[in-house]
């Protein structure tokens, strides 16, 4: 059990940098998903904590300790990997046992911890098969038991869900959120589905082209974020974003459609800034199918191009002065492309972003 | 004509194809085993005589001294230099092989393309066309009729194969495995002998069995650079058989046999690995 540290990390391949000095402080205990698009460098970043990539610049520590020039072994972490990384010529549970008897523990003490993890897990049953006997989520599970073993400071997580199919990537979600509950261990948790980071971390780490983004948990990271990016990348569908200016107390699209500025974000715009208008898909409803809630709703009447019923909502595909937007509706009934609908949109959740930074107008 | 008649005819033809294709390929070296067994007289008798009228183990007899007529062929001796030069340098080729071909897949390092190609070219160059230059630079260095002389050669002619061959195995294992292994404790080295070497064990011995192969049918260069029993091997062995006039082709026979035996024990002891190894790549971990 420990905290991770990161400050100011460096990767460089050659003369290429991946990671750009990024600070990151873990608490004891904490569930940390690092995520964002292929290539934005959390898969890197999770490599140099556990120790398999060099850290060309910076320093990691786990608990009081840098651990920049240890090896993985002596880092005291487990990973579970994206492929699994099973052992294909051993059993089940000589995988399990592995790391323990390199360590040379006794064989009862190995036996002993090997038939807990499997008990966690509910890997009994499988204890002499061979992984390539296994169906892929019996390998992600023999995985996970692999790491718990050996009490390791902190688990490590490498994409673990993206080779599963769909409803096993949801049912082995909630498995390893209750073996987090049950094991009580740090972890740093990579993916690159916000849908995996919305629901299983305490915190969320938004990393893009090698940069952290924004830190915060799930409900700041998707109610509050900093910038366009994150705005777009949390959240499904994505948030609406539409090139406005600021007209007044009014903002106003290039067709001349003109809707309220939040009240709360009022005195934080100057009239004729170019600004990102941020919406998201459940605040622009049609009415009567919205989420019932008072506040200040502004009217806009939409042509619906087209509809993805989805059975408890449906998504509209419209646009908002020749700009795409996608909004939702609640209880839905059949839409027609063509229709055409009045909308109300939720003003106070509108986010601003400045159009030349990108980032959110809010009080700093 | 039913399709299953169809299937039927077809079936047998591709049998009856078979067996002529088989037929081509193995009478001669069903022809060599009988010889092993009959007169010298017999193997020049018209018509042929196909099976041997008097089957006997005079010509292995004679090979190896006893009874009233020998033949003043030192084959214990090739067969021991044979075994020596062929092993020695079989496990060089492995370990070379090993340590290049776990490179050639892990690392990144300059001229890593450069490298490998040079040593595939390598293979394109026959060996024979070698031999002179081999000749004048070993007769210089002393390395002439030595046994050390034929396993340099035998090493640098396997090594690209070996290479080549245990690249494509240890590329097929995950790096993910070894790094699995390295997060659990293990050195890098625990991981490589734990976890890596045993999952390209079939392509280890396969590599191994080509590479033993070569050095032990190997006739053209080891013939040049061999001179008397310090190094004569079994195949250059075989000439022995051969005099001014008369050519003991029954003799000539029986060694054959002798050499060919030990190479089938060997390839039965690891045709379970062969097999493996040669189809690894449809099976998935």
């Amino acid at each position: 059990m420990a905290e991770i540290s990161l400050k100011n990390v460096v990767k460089r391949y050659g003369k290429v940098e991946v990671v750009h000095g990024i600070n990151l402080d873990i608490e004891h205990n904490e569930f940390v998903v690092l995520v964002g698009p292929s290539g934005c460098g959390k898969s890197t970043t999770l490599r140099m904590i556990a120790g398999l990539e060099d850290i060309s610049d910076g320093t990691v520590s786990i608990g009081p300790e840098v651990v920049n020039d240890l090896p993985p072994r002596k880092r005291n972490i487990s990973m579970v990997f994206q492929n699994y990384a099973l052992y294909p010529h051993m059993s089940v549970r000589e995988n399990l046992g592995f790391g323990l008897k390199i360590a040379k523990h006794p064989d009862d003490i190995v036996a002993e911890r090997v038939n807990e993890a499997a008990e966690i897990l509910g890997l009994g049953e499988l204890m002499e098969r061979a992984p390539a006997e296994l169906s892929g989520g019996q390998r992600q599970r023999v995985a996970m038991g692999r790491a718990i073993v050996r009490h390791p400071e902190a688990f490590l997580f490498d994409e673990p869900l993206s080779n599963l199919d769909a409803k096993l990537r949801v049912q082995m979600r909630t498995e390893i959120k209750k073996l987090h509950q049950k094991v009580k261990t740090t972890v740093v948790y990579v993916t690159h589905d916000q849908v995996e980071a919305m629901t299983l971390a305490d915190r969320i780490v938004v990393m893009k082209d090698g940069y952290i983004e924004q830190v915060g948990t799930p409900m700041e990271v998707f109610n509050h974020p900093v910038n366009t990016f994150v705005a777009s990348f949390i959240g499904s569908p994505p948030m609406n974003l539409l090139n406005a200016t600021i007209k007044g107390d009014q903002v106003v699209f290039s067709d001349g459609t003109a809707l309220p500025v939040p009240t709360r974000l009022a005195d934080l715009v100057r009239d004729g800034q170019e600004v990102v208008f941020g919406l998201r898909p459940d605040d622009l409803t049609p009415v009567g199918h919205g989420i019932a809630e008072s506040g200040k709703n502004a009217k806009l009447t939409l042509k619906i191009a087209l509809s993805e019923l989805l059975g408890t909502e449906t998504i509209l595909y419209t646009s908002i002065s020749g700009q795409e937007a996608q909004g939702k509706m609640f209880g839905p009934r059949n839409v027609e492309p063509g229709e055409v609908l009045e909308f109300e949109v939720a003003i106070e959740k509108v986010h601003l972003f400045d159009a030349v930074t990108g980032k959110s107008v809010r009080k700093q | 004509m039913d399709g299953s008649l169809r299937k039927k005819i077809g079936s047998v033809a591709t049998w009856g194809l078979t067996f002529i294709l088989m037929v081509v390929i193995c009478v001669p070296g069903l022809w060599v085993v009988l010889t092993a067994f009959r007169p010298n007289g017999e193997v020049l008798a018209k018509p042929p005589v196909w099976i041997p009228e008097d089957p006997n183990l005079n010509n292995f007899a004679k090979i190896f001294g006893f009874g009233a007529d020998q033949v003043a062929i030192p084959v214990p001796a090739y067969f021991t230099n044979s075994l020596i030069i062929a092993l020695t340098s079989t496990a060089i080729a492995l370990l070379i092989g090993m340590s290049g071909g776990y490179a050639f897949a892990r690392y990144r390092f300059s001229f890593k393309n450069g490298l490998f190609l040079g040593l595939m070219l390598s293979r394109t160059v026959p060996g024979i066309a070698l031999s002179l230059p081999i000749f004048m630079i070993w007769s210089r260095i002393g390395l002439i009729d030595t046994k050390l002389g034929l396993i340099i050669v035998y090493v640098a002619l396997n090594v690209p194969f070996t290479i080549w061959l245990i690249d494509g195995f240890f590329r097929q294992i995950p790096k993910e495995m070894s790094e699995a292994a390295q997060v659990d404790g293990c050195t890098r080295w625990q991981a490589f002998w734990k976890i890596e070497f045993p999952l390209a064990k079939s392509g280890i011995a396969s590599a191994g069995i080509f590479a033993f192969l070569t050095s032990w049918n190997e006739y053209a260069l080891a013939s040049n650079l061999t001179r008397s029993t310090d190094s004569k091997t079994l195949p250059v062995g075989l000439m022995d058989f051969t005099a001014q006039f008369t050519i003991d082709w029954a003799g000539m026979s029986a060694m054959a046999v002798i050499i060919i035996i030990p190479a089938l024990i060997l390839t039965f002891l690891v045709q379970k690995h062969l097999i493996a190894g040669l189809t690894f790549g449809g099976v998935k971990g």
